[in-house]
């Protein structure tokens, strides 16, 4: 909550806070990687995945096949970036949706401080929080049948909390600031104050969470498609290529690495970026720690 | 203290009504008519009036809920539709796997985060504290099932210290039953931890940088004695806090990484219905989860009054 | 030898240089008063005898205590030096205390870690400090936490904590500038007690000359890290050798210049507020009875001429806030009303509509706070136009801003900055051209110049002063500082626990004060030139000119 003293004419000097912050430019240059890899698979992959050569299968990695192969005589690789597409896709949508609904909730809550609709948005976000995505997931599952759309759903409900608190509690500090008084008197109604007082200056906020509940998403959508809940055959997704792994985790461990170390390496690149971001938007904080 | 008490306790009653019915409408009313939804669209419609009726789906969707919670207030869970056995005994002992689970990596989050990040903290800015900061960091991007896969293939297939799974029954013994629950336990426990040293340490630097650390310091107390003896108190409360949350995702995580270990837990047994359609053992798990969710985020709130002097008196 | 001797103190902090050359002084039994505005060191100057400083803080030079040569000591020995020696008292008292510890526990620990004594004894010596410092065991028992303490209570559990083992030395940093004037004047009391009594050196650091006047034997000005003038108080006053500290003393007593038209009585009221009620809910005790109410304006009437200034002054939680939120229609009001230029502006159930609003304009205490950092001065001070019906066109509106900032002393090009290019006094000019530029009948000015340095101070109150004249605006003008108060204002309100206690003639009410409570705040508050002739008539029975 403490980025809140960014000013717009000190954007130049962010720019070069973000050449010198090591972490930013790791954490950018691994999405940038992974992002990229998702963005070519739409148009070329070494192989395609839908071929099945059984004759080519549980290869060990090698100079025609980077990652080696599945059970299927698929290639590892190529799944590997079309699964990027799928958990990049999922997570982001579930963002998405935590900010479009949650900040708005926020910002009201916020703005009618004390009211019912405040009391009535917390509660309903104390609730969400006791039900952990993996929980929204089979319920909606149990209902509706395994799809990655489920994935989306139960992880944006999940971010919706998230995003709704984090924005009511910036917005409740930034209502005491003088100026939003100064905007009162002037007229200004409560609404008009949220959008032009208030979000402008939570943005930075919401770009470092934003990031975070990215991360978290790819997580949760590997964990989900891992216990069958999110991403459905024939499409790749790390966790699906995960759990197949598993399966054969004696005869072929290899399999197991590589959809693992792009987890992992595409989360720790969104944190990385996340910690960046916030370093570069809140010197003060940065000097501090 | 006591006032406090009871109001976090209305307010946990209060989230336990408001879940309740969010797992009945989801699970009871969005399908349409349960029943024709569990026995799939080949049902003979005689078929599904036999089960609507032994259900008790006929009646209307208030009377059933009121009939749901009233069971489940006497432990009455409802007889499963495809194990015909009351689920209270199907979920018993697959509880007795999850939760100690859950419990055991909390416990050992813990105990490795509070050390790691108080040192952090303390030493903030040495190769110590950069070295940790780096491994958590990697700690929290490494999903708890794959990481269990990998201790799997470690300890369990490479080394052969640990069984690659399975769960001997508590009848086997205590020592046995934890040898068992221990690889998962890590699995779940060091993701978490690396979350929980980070929110330690930072916690840690924001409480040092007060102005009553700096009145201790001024009555003669070395760095290290305003730390433990004035920060680290005050520092607890945000990570309360995260332990609470980390709670509910070790309970989810639990479920997960007991299909790679292939514990008989609740993980197993919600999967298992979920692909037989039967909901009535998918809505008692849930709601026995989210129950378990909301308790422990009472014994937070209740923990918070005991750490913070300022709470005990009534208001929140 | 001196008690404290500091010579030649050089201090950087990552290569920026803070302290240049301070020398200072202090003997057993005496008060120094080490005066200075904002940045001028004063506050590092104690850190540094403490030996508390940031990270990447270099220094040279000396620092003795009782002959004992500090730049030698580790981080050990100044430990054992650190609230045994010396103790010390901070600006902030409602964030010194540990929140989730006694007092007792917090004041006893300081006997703890300096000598063996048993935890019993150390509770002993706690009790005992905190009844020196007049808090009472029948009312504060160890076993309170700081949380139900008030500021000068917790500030007196900070004094206790830093005299309990009866340092030779104790530094005082800012000790009274966040509590209200009555509070202060017991703080000082109590801390004149304690030097005589103990016999120790106290350094008393402050920004206010009238308290350092009225409490220092001996006094240090200093401006941008160096002492630039220090001697015996009296001799410092009477001579003034460095034009700073001449600086320094008259916009201390600066009393802006105002024309003489304002005869107050005459004409018609620009606001009228009579009978102004409002009420908060206080927190339900239980489930079962009803919540109760807390009164924070009580029936509260006034009126405000055209060009007049009036005075609205009491300590906090008086009510002036709440006051000023129903002025200014932020909070509606529960019972009475609010006329303005005739018309009602609000009252039970009705606020003003949009042209009344815009009469009623205002400039808040903190410059830091008060603009949207992502705006530019222009858009920052055409905020109010939001309460015109027709917008200016581009060039009117252009001729506005420009005319804006040139009554506030600014420029026209200042209008495309943002509002971090600007000093504090710079943001409150910025204020007060977004006040003016809608052309209100009255500006409220809650505690407007509070935030300032002393010399800043002085140069907005000419400009209110100025713009009042020229412009014919009314001001309400709140505060808790009874000089600023008596140097602008034409009329004066005496607020206390909601109510209006006393009212009149600004030089009347500060002459002859009725109310018992106006009485007490202003024997309170710290005049700088009562306290030299007070100190003078001190020095002249003593015999001697420059005694200490």
């Amino acid at each position: 909550m403490s980025d809140l003293k960014v000013e717009p004419s000190l954007r130049m000097g962010m720019v070069l806070a973000a050449l010198r912050t090591p972490s930013f430019l790791i954490g950018l240059a691994l999405t940038l990687v992974f992002l990229s890899a998702a963005l070519l698979s739409f148009v070329w992959t070494p192989y395609d995945v839908t071929d099945l050569e059984i004759a080519n299968k549980l290869k060990t990695p090698s100079a025609t096949h980077w990652f080696g192969t599945d059970a299927f005589g698929r290639d590892i690789f190529s799944m590997v970036m079309i699964g990027a597409r799928t958990s990049i896709a999922v997570a982001l949508i579930a963002v998405g949706i935590g900010i479009v609904i949650g900040v708005p909730l926020g910002l009201l809550a916020a703005a009618r401080h004390g009211a019912l609709i405040d009391e009535v948005v917390m509660r309903a976000n104390d609730l969400v929080f006791a039900f952990p995505a993996l929980l929204m997931a089979i319920m909606i599952t149990a209902v509706f049948g395994p799809s990655a759309v489920n994935a989306i759903i139960a992880i944006g409900i999940f971010n919706i909390p998230v995003f709704a608190r984090l924005s009511r509690g910036a917005a409740l500090s930034l209502w005491q600031r003088d100026y939003v008084l100064a905007a009162r008197v002037s007229g200004k109604g409560r609404t008009l104050i949220s959008a032009e007082h208030i979000l402008p200056n939570i943005t930075n906020l919401l770009i470092v969470q934003g990031t975070i509940q990215f991360s978290l998403g790819i997580l949760a959508e590997a964990g989900l498609a891992y216990v069958g809940l999110g991403t459905q055959p024939p499409l790749p997704s790390w966790g699906r290529m995960l759990s197949e792994a598993q399966t054969m985790i004696y005869i072929a461990p290899h399999l197991a690495i590589f959809p693992g170390l792009a987890i992992v390496f595409t989360v720790l690149g969104l944190n990385l970026m996340g910690d960046g971001l916030r370093d570069i938007f809140d010197p003060k904080l940065r000097r501090a720690r | 203290m006591l006032p406090y008490t009871i109001k976090r306790l209305v307010s946990l009653t209060i989230s336990l009504m408001a879940a309740s019915l969010v797992i009945f409408f989801v699970i009871e009313v969005v399908p349409g008519d349960p029943a024709s939804f569990m026995l799939g669209l080949n049902a003979s419609p005689e078929t599904v009036a036999a089960l609507r009726d032994s259900l008790g789906l006929n009646a209307p969707a208030p009377v059933r809920y009121w009939q749901w919670i009233t069971g489940l207030v006497q432990g009455e869970f409802g007889i499963s539709y495809t194990y015909k056995v009351p689920v209270s005994e199907l979920i018993a002992d697959r509880f007795w796997v999850s939760m100690p689970l859950a419990i055991y990596a909390l416990v050992l989050s813990t105990a490795i985060a509070f050390p790691v990040g108080v040192i952090a903290a303390a030493k903030r800015n040495s190769p110590t504290d950069v070295s940790i900061m780096g491994v958590t960091q990697l700690g929290v991007a490494v999903p708890n099932f794959w990481f269990a896969m990998l201790l799997v293939l470690l300890f369990a297939i490479s080394l052969r210290w640990f069984s690659a799974g399975g769960f001997p029954g508590w009848e086997a013994g205590f020592l046995a039953c934890m040898k068992a629950l221990t690889l998962p336990a890590i699995a779940l426990a060091l993701p978490q931890a690396s979350i929980l040293a980070r929110v330690m340490r930072s916690s840690l630097l924001d409480t040092l940088g007060e102005d009553f650390v700096r009145t201790a310091r001024a009555k003669g107390l070395t760095r290290r004695q305003a730390l433990w003896r004035h920060a680290l108190r005050n520092a607890l409360i945000p990570v309360l806090t995260i332990i609470g949350l980390q709670f509910s995702f070790l309970l989810a995580g639990a479920i997960i990484i007991e299909n790679v270990f292939f514990l008989p837990g609740l993980g197993r047994l919600v999967f298992q219905s979920i692909t037989q359609r039967d909901l009535i053992v998918v809505k008692s798990v849930i709601f026995l989860l989210v129950f378990a969710v909301i308790l422990v985020t009472f014994i937070v709130d209740v923990t918070y009054a005991i750490v913070d002097p300022r709470l005990r008196r009534a208001r929140t | 030898m001196a008690l404290l001797e500091i010579e030649k103190l050089n201090l950087s902090i990552k290569g920026t240089p803070i302290l240049r050359d301070v020398g200072l002084g202090v003997d057993s039994g005496e008060v120094l008063g080490v005066v200075g505005e904002s940045g001028s060191g004063k506050s590092m100057t104690a850190m540094a005898i403490m030996q508390l400083l940031p990270v990447g803080t270099e220094w040279s030079g000396a620092i003795r205590l009782g002959g004992k040569a500090l730049e030698t000591f580790g981080e050990k020995d100044m430990c054992a030096l650190r609230g045994n020696d010396i103790g010390m008292v901070f600006q902030e008292p409602m964030t010194a205390l540990n929140p989730v510890q006694t007092i007792g526990d917090q004041v006893a620990e300081t006997i703890l870690v300096h000598s063996g004594k048993s935890r019993r004894e150390a509770r002993r010596i706690a009790r005992e400090a905190l009844n020196r410092v007049g808090l009472p065991e029948d009312r504060f028992p160890l076993s309170r936490y700081p949380h139900d303490l008030s500021g000068g209570q917790r500030q007196r559990v900070v004094i206790a904590m830093a005299i309990a083992l009866r340092p030779k030395l104790l530094i005082a940093d800012e000790p009274t500038t966040a509590l209200d004037v009555t509070t202060q004047a017991q703080i000082l009391k109590l801390l004149k007690k304690l030097v005589d009594e103990d016999g120790m050196g106290l350094i008393l650091i402050t920004h206010d000359l009238a308290v350092v006047a009225d409490m220092a034997d001996h006094i240090a000005i200093m401006k941008d890290g160096e002492v630039v003038e220090a001697g015996d108080t009296l001799t410092l006053f009477r001579k003034m050798s460095h034009p700073y500290t001449k600086s320094l003393f008259e916009a201390s007593s600066h009393v802006p210049s105002r024309s003489p038209v304002h005869v107050p009585g005459r004409g018609k009221p620009v606001i009228e507020v009579s009978g102004v009620v409002r009420d908060y809910p206080l927190p339900r005790r239980s489930l079962f009875a009803a919540p109760g109410h807390f009164r924070a304006v009580d029936h509260v009437s006034l009126a405000i001429r055209r060009g007049e200034n009036v005075g609205l002054v009491g300590e906090s939680g008086c009510g002036k806030s709440t006051l000023t939120r129903a002025i200014l229609a932020l909070d509606p009001v529960q019972s009475g009303e609010i006329r303005l230029n005739g018309g009602v502006f609000s009252t039970h159930g009705h606020g003003p509509d949009r042209d009344m609003r815009r009469r009623v304009q205002v400039v808040f205490q903190d410059p830091y706070s008060s603009f949207n950092p992502r705006h530019r001065v222009d858009r920052l001070i055409t905020e109010p136009f939001f309460l015109l019906d027709e917008q200016p066109d581009p060039p009117e509106r252009r001729r506005r801003i420009n005319e804006a900032l040139v009554n506030v002393g600014l420029q026209p090009s200042d209008s495309q900055k943002y509002i971090h290019e600007f000093s504090g006094g710079q943001r409150q000019r910025i204020a007060i051209a977004r006040a003016l530029i809608i052309e209100p009948s009255l500006i409220v000015l809650d505690e407007a110049v509070s935030a300032l340095d002393v010399s800043i101070r002085a140069q907005i109150l000419d400009l209110l002063a100025d713009l009042s004249d020229r412009l014919a605006i009314s001001y309400l003008f709140i505060s808790h500082d009874l000089s600023v108060v008596r140097a602008i204002t034409d009329r004066v309100l005496v607020m206390k626990s909601g109510k209006v206690v006393e009212e009149g003639l600004t030089e009347d009410v500060f002459r002859n004060p009725r109310h018992p409570y106006t009485q007490e705040l202003l024997a309170a508050t710290p005049v700088l030139d009562e306290a030299l002739k007070a100190r003078e008539a001190r020095a002249a029975a003593n015999g001697s000119g420059a005694s200490s």
